[in-house]
């Protein structure tokens, strides 16, 4: 197979969420010597971009885009380590969890997979995860964006104390807020005081690279 | 305690069944295996709604008067009262929406809140016997809403999902039904007829396997405790298109399997139907006296606006 032939097929088996063929035309591809950066960005990333698009046109549905994903993650499995050796960047890093008091993760789980189908490193922290975890894994991962996820009315409310928290700990500048989840809106999200709002898993990749953009273009690098 | 004592083949339960009684001022409604299953109208609820969201935060609840017309006009048997619009007191919210719709109807009402000041409020303002809308396997969580539903002698829908997670097996899912029927009925004197369990149908559309694993809870659930139990019915089709054709297969499966009752859209005719049409066939319509004459019902609406001239 040609390079062009491997990429367009990497493309077309992402989007049909066949996860072997994925997988074998990753190494088949590895083993002509093709860049790991080049089949990220000219056939997963596309391929997860084009699930997002029918997504939100009601094209595509819930499990296609579970399938896509997870056939994109079986070959980012084994880009990433060859990824890092290179030293291609990632779009930016993600740090996600549902709140404290909450076991809901299916949202959750389906933003996850959009963002690091967009080329985010995500961070996902599980459920019921405490202000505190989510402090020491800003610490530790330093991720451009967090994200909390709440699914009830009661437990929206850990929005407003993860964000005291990072205030407390000095940490509110430093990094992007996003929060979703069913009941939550826009209204909100800005009572709150977190930066971001996006209303499904498709929407949120799309904030959240809006509004590095707007960080990056206040803070001069 | 029922007198019946005809238990359930389809589960393997061999003893009585079980009674769950719900009121209204007026009207008693029974949840059991051996009783037409009974359909909880879910739409009054503000949760992805934002014009009744803004309506119900500049206090203004017209909206509800419609929503338990077409509930009622859809053969809702009780009415799900759900007021969590963020930003707002509501208990308050809440107690209003129970006054409106009682005087507006006479079902039964299941009162549905995360917030236990709420639920606390609306039981209060509620008259009748009401379904409590719900308590999960925590500790915090039963230790909370358990002595309401003691105090205003009601029923309740109990999750068996704890602080960590909701279990993906049916197994784990046992282990904390049986926990709260052992606390509610031990620790706070709750009647086990009074507890009905939502075994936790999830969305099939993001895992294959959810939907035997939800058949399963319930028959096993039923097949040990005799338990009423209920769900939300379009859980099951969540991210998938066709969804009340899904949610149309799912209730008479699940009804099989020992499923009572369901928190769903009464708008959606197909669906009410499939449920109704599933009665019948339990043996739960008896020589389908209830099916015929809605069809007749329906029959003669047809007729009725042919000979006014627009179609049905």
């Amino acid at each position: 197979m040609t390079p062009e032939e491997i990429l367009k097929g990497l493309y077309d088996e992402t989007l049909a969420g066949n996860g072997p063929a994925v997988l074998d035309l990753t190494h088949q591809a590895l083993a002509q010597d093709m860049e790991p950066g080049s089949l990220l960005f000219d056939a997963l990333i596309p391929a997860l971009e084009e699930v997002g698009a029918r997504f939100e046109r009601g094209d595509f549905f819930v499990p296609e885009m579970l399938i896509a994903g997870r056939a994109m993650a079986g070959s980012m499995e084994v880009l990433r380590p060859l990824l890092a050796d290179t030293g291609v960047e990632t779009v930016g890093t993600f740090v996600m969890g549902t709140v404290q008091g909450d076991v809901h993760d299916i949202g959750k789980n389906l933003v996850n997979i959009m963002l690091e189908g967009a080329g985010f490193e995500v961070i996902d922290l599980g459920v019921q995860v405490k202000p505190e975890k989510f402090v020491s894994a800003i610490e530790e991962h330093n991720p451009d964006i967090v994200g909390f996820s709440a699914f009830l009315t009661t437990t929206m409310p850990m929005f407003k104390a993860n964000i005291n928290a990072l205030e407390k700990a000095g940490l509110r500048d430093k990094v992007i807020v996003m929060v979703g989840g069913a009941p939550v809106t826009q209204e909100y999200a800005d009572a709150v005081g977190a930066d971001g709002y996006a209303a499904d898993a498709s929407a949120t990749v799309k904030r959240a690279k809006a509004l590095m953009d707007e960080r990056r273009s206040k803070v001069p690098a | 305690m029922s007198d019946l004592t005809d238990g359930n083949p389809l589960t393997g339960w061999t003893g009585p069944v079980r009674q769950t009684r719900l009121r209204s001022a007026t009207k008693e409604v029974v949840i059991a295996s051996d009783k037409p299953f009974c359909v909880i109208g879910e739409r009054i609820n503000p949760t992805g709604r934002k014009l009744f969201q803004e309506q119900l935060r500049a206090g203004d609840l017209s909206l509800i008067e419609k929503d338990v017309a077409a509930q009622i006009a859809g053969g809702a048997d009780v009415l799900d009262i759900n007021m969590g619009v963020p930003l707002t007191d509501e208990a308050d919210l809440l107690v209003k929406a129970i006054q409106l719709v009682q005087s507006l109807c006479d079902l039964p009402i299941c009162i549905d809140s995360s917030v236990v000041e709420a639920l606390e409020a609306g039981l209060a303002a509620y008259q009748g016997r009401a379904l409590v809308n719900s308590v999960t396997a925590e500790d915090e969580r039963l230790e909370a809403i358990l002595p309401l539903v003691k105090k205003y002698d009601a029923a309740i829908i109990a999750l068996p999902n704890d602080a960590d997670e909701i279990p993906m097996e049916a197994d784990k899912r046992l282990v904390l039904t049986e926990k709260i029927v052992r606390v509610a009925t031990q620790e706070y004197g709750i009647a086990i007829e009074d507890i009905v369990i939502d075994p936790l149908a999830m969305p099939i559309g993001a895992d294959p396997s959810v939907g035997r694993t939800a058949l399963e809870t319930i028959r096993r659930i039923h097949a040990g405790w005799g338990l009423n139990q209920t769900c939300g019915a379009s859980n099951v089709s969540f991210g998938m298109p066709g969804r009340h054709a899904i949610n149309g297969a799912w209730l008479p499966l699940a009804m099989a399997a020992g499923m009572t009752s369901a928190i769903m859209d009464a708008r959606t005719t197909s669906i009410v139907d499939s449920v109704r049409a599933a009665d019948l066939l339990l043996g739960n319509d008896e020589w389908g006296m209830s099916w015929i004459s809605t069809f007749r019902a329906r029959q003669a609406a047809a007729a009725a606006a042919e000979a006014a001239g627009t179609p049905a």
